[in-house]
């Protein structure tokens, strides 16, 4: 069991909430979360709709495990069409809504069609219902936040909502819960504002039972808790610097994307870096960062608690922005400050946090800056498109306006919130846009890290480093050390990498335990809690049935395996230092390899016989 | 020896790790809105503080109670209340000045924390020892020994 067996079906246009029964055989070959909601999309999406009209479909959705004690079991995802690829979308999320969702009763929302003028989403547990959010509509993610718990009267609420961005069509924008939690990218946030739907409140008191065998589950996650504090990375690295402590290590091994990706090391990385966050400053002996947290059920607690420095200058006069929130992680610390060569560690505090108070990916707002740094610097834009701002690499002040202009959409920011390729395009440099299938890339250097080449080029959402974290092999030896500089054994390595992690992602967990755990610690806990027999075997066979199904929704979306590549940057550019100086991204001697092991023809579509072997529909 | 729990806001992160196995040892199911224990978040100070009853040697619930439905526990010392007694009047939520008595509605009786009769699962399932079960005679000694640790044998008085 552990599904609840209920999903709520929103339609926006009609304006109605109704409760239906999931489909529980799909729930058999997809698991949850990330794969089941997307069996859905792929069953009442047309894969070739545009992802902002009332034709596309946003789904909230649980995994099994998630509201139960399995350490770090609170995890939801936000599954849909992207607006930023056009391909399949699924963007995870922490904090505690999706835990809530869970005691309310549903194993997923889905929402359907557009609402007339701005609703919000009320659930408390069985009761569902749309209110107007007229009011609310030009705030900010905090704002909203602060008005629903107020106007409900309940601190216990758990609220997810888009920001102005969204509101005003920015590409990349995310659903953010918990003020700074983020279901972050493929401009998730996007479709949901696009639908007039500004934000869902949930209380959920009703727990969550139906555990297959409690006793077992019990033993089981117990014995995941211990594996996870006994680890290296998961019991002492992740807690102490967050994501963070990849930052010099990943700079070190010369993997670490430049000023636009024009280099891989990055010279102010120690200055923006897990460690920097730990240092007193002068102006009141504080660290940057306050402590670590947790999100629901999570016996990690990677979270950053930071703070500003009150005489820094973009919050001197803003003491709204005195107190703690969300922290950097290494992705949002590499986007806002190496890809944009800053190394101001308050300005990209700073940023980061605006980028949580109206809700755009950090990842793809900082490489689209770190773009239109490159495209200033060149001469294709200029001050008069900037409102004078020196738009260069290395400005803060220059990141801290860019913004403030993208959250509300305005000036220059509206041509931010296109994102990197439609960015490049627009002023006829399209070479210039570091992305994948439209997405902005994440923070490792695939000439530095070959497998993430193959990572970023296969990966159904775009560029992006979750999908497949072969990282954790080629550089931190887990499950098994890899040479970060071979193109060999590297197919397989990434098709495993993607099968594991769809099927973690399917499960409410969050891909971080995986530092620790592998599917031999996360089977039997998913065995226990859910009926049926769940073996890592099974796991990884639901997992290529996800990959499997996504990539067939992206083909239909047309989406060919021509867009299997890398900008020509990491194709042709060598890599100027580092361990890598000399290489480029070897995707070529990876990518046939890595066809023929999914089951694809030599032009990436699915064969006949791999169809049949995923029981793929249609 | 009686023993008390002891809690170290400094080293909770917010994971209700606590208030789950609460609401499982009590309720069977995994329910924070269940849990005896309940985690404070105070966002802007960067603040995770867990809270539940003390087991006050004067309990105001105790004596409050008109139907004498809590009663004391003689092994862990703590104030159980006796479902069958409980009337659901509620005084006792009136009268604990802490709050850390809750009236549950699907019951009709009144819930606080009872240690677990000795095996707080609050305790057992925290990762990072904010709650801890030690000598009710001694819930200061990990403040007595940082204090301790930072005195300076370098510098003798008789010097």
């Amino acid at each position: 069991m552990a599904w609840t067996r209920q999903l709520l079906r929103v339609n926006l246009t009609d304006g109605t909430c109704i409760a239906e029964p999931v489909n529980m055989e799909w729930a058999r070959q997809y698991l949850g979360q990330r794969g089941l909601a997307t069996r859905y999309i792929v069953d009442e999406v047309d894969p070739k709709c545009d992802a902002l009209s009332p034709e596309n479909k946003m789904i909230m959705a649980t995994g099994p495990l998630t509201g139960t004690m399995a350490s770090t079991g609170g995890r939801y995802s936000v599954i849909t069409k992207s607006p930023l690829t056009g391909a399949i979308a699924c963007s995870n999320s922490g904090g505690f809504f999706g835990a809530e969702m869970k005691s309310a009763g549903w194993d997923m929302v889905i929402f359907e069609g557009k609402a007339a003028s701005p609703v919000y989403l009320s659930i408390e547990n069985e009761k569902a219902e749309l209110r107007p959010a007229d009011d609310l509509w030009g705030k900010s993610c905090w704002e909203t936040d602060e008005i629903l718990h107020n106007k409900h009267q309940d601190p216990q609420l758990r609220i997810a909502v888009v920001g102005r961005s969204a509101e005003q069509g920015c590409l990349y924008s995310s659903v953010i819960n918990d003020l700074h939690r983020a279901a972050g990218r493929s401009g998730v946030g996007t479709v949901m504002a696009s639908k007039n739907l500004k934000a869902v409140t949930i209380r959920g008191t009703r727990g969550v039972t139906n555990i297959e065998d409690p006793a077992k589950f019990m033993e089981t996650v117990n014995a995941g808790k211990k594996v996870l504090a006994e680890n290296a990375v998961t019991g002492e690295g992740l807690p102490a610097l967050g994501t963070q402590v990849l930052m010099n290590v990943i700079n070190e091994v010369g993997a670490m994307p430049t000023r636009n990706m024009r280099e891989s090391q990055f010279e102010g990385a120690h200055k923006i870096s897990g460690e920097a966050m730990l240092e007193p400053r002068k102006s009141d002996g504080k660290p940057n960062l306050t402590r670590n947290g947790g999100c629901f059920a999570c016996t990690i607690a990677c979270g950053r608690i930071s703070t500003i420095d009150r005489e820094h200058f973009s919050v001197k006069e803003k003491p709204q922005y005195w107190g703690n929130s969300g922290g950097l992680e290494y992705e949002a610390a590499w986007a806002l400050g190496s890809d944009t060569g800053i190394d101001d560690l308050d300005a990209l505090t700073y940023v980061n946090f605006i980028c949580n108070e109206d809700g755009m990916d950090p990842i793809s707002f900082g490489a689209t800056v770190a773009a239109a740094m490159e495209l200033f610097e060149e001469g294709v834009i200029n001050t008069s498109h900037t409102d004078g701002v020196e738009l260069k690499f290395g400005n803060a002040q220059a990141l801290c306006w860019a913004v403030e202009q993208s959250a509300i959409g305005t000036g220059f920011g509206a041509d931010l919130n296109l994102g990197s390729r439609k960015l490049c395009q627009k002023y006829g440099r399209p070479e210039l846009s570091m992305t994948v299938k439209g997405q902005e890339f994440p923070a490792y250097d695939p000439r530095g890290i070959q497998g993430m080449g193959l990572t970023y080029a296969t990966s159904n959402r775009g560029a992006c480093h979750l999908r497949s974290y072969t990282v954790s092999s080629e550089i931190l030896g887990v499950p098994e050390k890899t040479d970060p500089l071979a193109t060999e054994g590297k197919a397989g390595l990434v098709k495993a990498f993607q099968d594991a992690t769809a099927a973690v992602d399917s499960a409410g967990l969050c891909v971080f335990t995986t530092f620790a755990w592998t599917l031999d610690d996360i089977a039997p806990q998913i065995d226990a809690a859910c009926e049926g027999d769940w073996s890592p075997e099974r796991l990884v066979e639901v997992g290529e049935r996800i990959w499997q199904l996504e990539r067939d929704f992206n083909l239909k979306a047309g989406i060919s395996g021509a867009e299997d590549t890398l900008p020509d940057r990491l194709l042709k550019d060598a890599a100027k230092s580092g361990p890598a100086k000399g290489m480029v991204a070897g995707l070529d001697k990876m990518l046939p390899e890595y066809y023929e092991l999914r089951g694809w023809t030599a032009d990436g579509q699915i064969t006949a016989e791999t169809r049949s072997k995923f029981g793929l529909p249609g | 020896m009686q023993k008390s729990l002891h809690i170290d806001p400094g080293k909770c992160t917010g994971c209700l790790q606590c208030e789950m196995a609460c609401s499982l040892e009590n309720e069977g199911v995994f329910n924070p809105s269940k849990s005896r224990i309940k985690v404070f978040t105070f966002h802007e100070e960067g603040r995770f503080v867990p809270y539940t009853c003390t087991q006050c040697d004067e309990a105001w619930c105790m004596h409050a109670c008109p139907v004498d439905a809590i009663v004391i526990n003689a092994v862990t010392g703590s104030k159980d209340v006796k479902a069958d007694l409980c009337v659901g009047c509620k005084v006792c939520t009136i009268a604990c000045p802490f709050g850390t008595v809750n009236y549950n509605a699907d019951s009709g009786k009144v819930v606080k924390c009872d240690l677990c009769g000795g095996d707080p699962k609050c305790v057992s399932s925290c990762p990072t020892d904010a709650i801890t079960y030690v000598d009710a005679n001694a819930t200061g000694l990990d403040k007595m020994r940082a204090w301790a640790a930072k005195t300076d044998n370098s510098v003798s008085a008789d010097a």
